[in-house]
């Protein structure tokens, strides 16, 4: 196991273990300053807190839950963003202008080749097989070229690989150990996350059936890949472009998409320009768009789904703000006469009112914490990744301290009209209450 | 003996702002389980009116969506003739053979583009979509350039308009006509004649299904071995009812489990909100319920007594979670069907069975709430009750 993977899992388990731990020793804590006598304000809040403690924790626990949902809402939005950033800025896509579903004619590599600025340009085509045993068990397949594997070295990292039957050198820039790969027609790479999914080992030979290309068609996994970015995903099947074509296309080499890498990033929109005035009149135009434009589309076919996910969070921090203000006016109600007494001694109006919204702020924000850590945590440990349509599920800082933010803010509001009801409680009545 | 009801009802109103926002709180979570179940009903519902009972879709082998389906020229002649198509009013078989692509099209009134279905047809066989009719403009015309736009999305795509011109590759088509069908897919997409919209769009002599009216639909089994089996065809036949409602599984699966994951958190806090609400309930009548007992109120009454109080709450809460939920029944909202990979709007559907299931959530809401709070109102220890407080 990877030094980064032991990480993962020791983080969400540090969590599990500090977060009972720290609980324990805040009750202690309270209990040793409660034996001394020296009732500093946050003393009192902490004793008023631990008088109902099934009620605190609660209260406590659905504003965990609440944050914990609206944090796992903005790691939707998060993943969504970050399969963005997967394409970088200094690579383009080419694809047919028509859409996605029409080829480019194989004659545009080379073409696309010779405009100045261009490095290399790699051929991706979409396979969209399925698993014989559960067809609803999705997982993407691409049929691609040497030079595909060449742009793409900087993000896969072979760590896995068959032994080549023959010492054959590798073209240059390929990764030495794929050389197993490149001499099977039938050879897969595949990501190591997929590779546990399936429960697939290296060397063995699975099989997929074509929806596009029909038939039934047999790979055998010649090496094992992981992201060195996360957003990169590790559960794709990437296989030769030259078996599909001789097989599934009858060797008319029709292509998905070019991936183009540019020299320049800073000129890459002048030469995705260049590359569609090429084919601007043939019978196949182009539209070229840098990587990052492309996955951009992906995400906007979600359609109003990111709106909806916002408008569900909206609604799920009204109901905390709800499930707090109410325990705060039970607990202020029972506790009427107690703060006549506190009047009587002394305190100020601005005091008790401190006293109660600091308890409601207390409240949710140890709740909200614990709810957006977990959330954090919890999710990106899972590897949750929507069957394989979004890169694993991850969960931003910035989204975090925004539930963290957001919970306090609602303790705030929830405290503010039993902490004014007691701030303007008179001392008579107060003491004359009967309950 | 039971404890009335009224008893219950009165210690409600007794606590109108406790109440009310435990209400709330159950209310919202109904509200987003019922919006889930709407969503997920209106996309199902509306690639299942697609289809209907009596026609028959053939794709090739293999193929799970019309887009990666693909059939030969010979192969539809052979389907067009067969015996078991139902012929037209004009003695020609009621059969279409479809070109199906999916086009990039520029959004109207905003930035972006998404997918759209262009679906070439027979004209002699537009028939076989009885729900088709146009509420604008006229039909395209057999050979023409000429298209005509779903009345869903000819507000949301730009030069979609009656008079408008759309470019497919290197050929401008006028668009002569908006349609509607009966809230079926088709409403998402573009349609023209077939001979034309091929070779414009590079697919001559290559279709993706046939679609045709059975004569005996309930025929169908024998007809699907008897075409399956033709060694010239290569197809799989469905009845097109049933392939339409497959293309939905993937999204309403997708949305369903989303909804769940989400009202099942959320509801874990209502629940707590509930039991608080309980908690702080039996502990401001401690004296009364030790009184209950007193007077010989079995314990078993008094718990279920309170659970009553609770689910009453909860149940309050799910009316107006069904309240909440329901003016958002007709709402149309688009999303990708990701079987066609193209857009397809759609509008909520507030169906009775959501409505229901979303109470029958908030009844279990209140009984899990409430269950805790209710036992320790039944396991009063009588003496320290009735002297404290």
């Amino acid at each position: 196991m990877s030094p980064d993977a032991v990480l993962r899992m020791l983080v969400p388990l540090a969590a599990v273990v500090a977060v009972p731990l720290g609980l324990w020793l805040v009750a202690r804590l309270s209990d040793a300053v409660q034996a001394r006598f020296t009732l500093s304000p946050l003393t009192m809040v902490f004793m008023n807190l631990s008088r109902n403690k099934v009620r605190t924790l609660l209260t406590t626990l659905s504003v965990t839950v609440a944050l914990f949902l609206f944090c796992t809402l903005g790691g939707v939005l998060d993943t969504l963003d970050a399969s963005i950033e997967v394409g970088s800025r200094s690579r383009l896509v080419t694809r047919n202008a028509i859409s996605l579903v029409f080829p480019v004619p194989f004659a545009y590599r080379d073409r696309i080749a010779a405009v100045p600025g261009v490095r290399e340009v790699g051929i991706q085509n979409w396979f969209g097989g399925q698993d014989p045993v559960n067809p609803r068990n999705f997982y993407a397949q691409f049929a691609v070229d040497e030079r595909f594997l060449r742009i793409y070295r900087r993000e896969m990292d072979i760590v896995e690989a068959t032994q080549p039957q023959a010492a054959r050198p590798v073209p240059e820039g390929v990764d030495p150990r794929l050389a197993g790969y490149l001499e099977d027609r039938t050879g897969a790479i595949v990501g190591r996350a997929l590779m546990t999914k399936m429960g697939w080992r290296l060397g063995q030979r699975v099989t997929v059936n074509g929806t596009i290309y029909p038939g039934t068609w047999e790979f055998t996994i010649r090496a094992v890949y992981a992201a060195r970015q996360r957003s990169f995903g590790e559960e794709v099947l990437y296989f030769p472009f030259d078996y599909l074509d001789q097989r599934g296309m009858a060797g008319s080499k029709q292509v998905g998409i070019y991936v183009i890498d540019v020299d320049d990033p800073a000129r890459s929109a002048a030469v995705a320009r260049a590359v569609d005035a090429l084919f601007e009149n043939s019978s196949a135009a182009t539209r070229t768009e840098s990587e990052q434009a492309f996955q951009a589309g992906f995400v906007s076919m979600y359609g109003n789904v990111p709106f909806v996910l916002r408008v569900i969070g909206l609604a799920i921090v009204f109901a905390i703000l709800l499930i707090a203000a109410n325990t705060m006016v039970m607990s202020i109600r029972e506790r009427t006469t107690e703060f006549g007494v506190l009047k009587t001694l002394g305190f100020r109006d601005g005091t008790v009112f401190g006293l109660v919204l600091a308890e409601a702020a207390v409240i949710t924000l140890g709740g909200g914490v614990l709810g957006a850590l977990l959330a954090k945590f919890l999710i990106e440990w899972s590897g949750f990744n929507f069957g394989g349509f979004l890169p694993p599920m991850s969960v931003y800082w910035t989204t975090v301290i925004a539930g963290i933010a957001i919970s306090f803010a609602v303790g705030a509001v929830s405290g503010l009209i039993p902490a004014w009801q007691a701030s303007r409680l008179r001392i008579v009545d107060a003491l004359r209450r009967v309950d | 003996m039971a404890l009335p009801i009224v008893y219950n009802l009165r210690n409600v109103a007794q606590r109108p702002v406790a109440t009310l926002t435990t209400a709330l709180g159950v209310s919202l979570t109904v509200a987003i389980f019922i919006g889930a179940l709407a969503l997920a009903a209106g996309f199902r519902a509306v690639l299942v009116s697609t289809g209907s009972e009596a026609n028959a879709i053939a794709l090739r082998k293999g193929a799970d969506s019309e887009i990666s389906s693909g059939l030969s020229r010979e192969a539809v002649n052979i389907l067009r003739a067969h015996p078991g198509v139902a012929a037209g009013p004009d003695g020609r078989p009621l059969a279409t053979a479809d070109l199906v692509v999916v086009t990039n099209k520029e959004r109207r009134g905003q930035a972006g583009s998404s997918n759209l279905t262009v679906r070439g047809v027979d004209p002699s066989g537009v028939g076989v979509r009885a729900s088709v009719r146009l509420v604008a403009g006229r039909m395209f015309e057999a050979g023409a350039d000429e298209v005509i736009v779903g009345h869903r999305i000819a507000g949301r795509f730009a030069n979609c308009g009656i008079g408008d011109r759309l470019r497919f590759q290197q050929r401008d088509f006028t668009v002569v006509g908006h349609f509607e069908a009966g809230g079926a897919a088709f409403e998402s997409e573009i349609w023209g004649d077939a001979a034309v919209l091929g070779p414009a769009l590079d697919r001559d002599n290559v279709f993706q299904t046939v679609t045709f009216r059975m004569k005996d639909p309930a025929r169908f089994e024998a007809l699907k071995r008897e075409l399956e089996s033709d060694p010239r065809l290569q197809v799989q036949l469905k009845r097109e009812r049933d392939f339409y409602a497959e293309q939905s599984e993937t999204f309403t699966a997708l949305i369903t489990g989303l909804g769940v994951f989400i009202t099942a958190i959320m509801s874990v806090g209502a629940i707590f909100g509930a039991a608080n609400t309980m908690f702080a309930a039996v502990g401001a009548r401690t004296r009364e319920i030790a009184t209950l007992l007193v007077l010989g109120f079995r314990p078993g009454a008094v718990m279920l007594s309170f659970v009553i109080e609770s689910i009453l709450i909860a149940l309050a809460g799910g009316v107006l979670g069904c309240l909440l939920a329901l003016p958002i029944n007709g709402i149309t909202t688009s999303t990708t069907n990701f079987s066609s990979f193209s857009e397809l709007a759609f509008a909520f559907r507030v169906t009775p069975d959501a409505l229901v299931a979303g109470m029958g959530f908030a009844f279990a809401m209140g009984l899990l709430g409430g269950f805790f709070p209710a036992l320790r109102a039944a396991r009063q220890p009588l003496a320290a009750a009735l002297r404290g407080g």
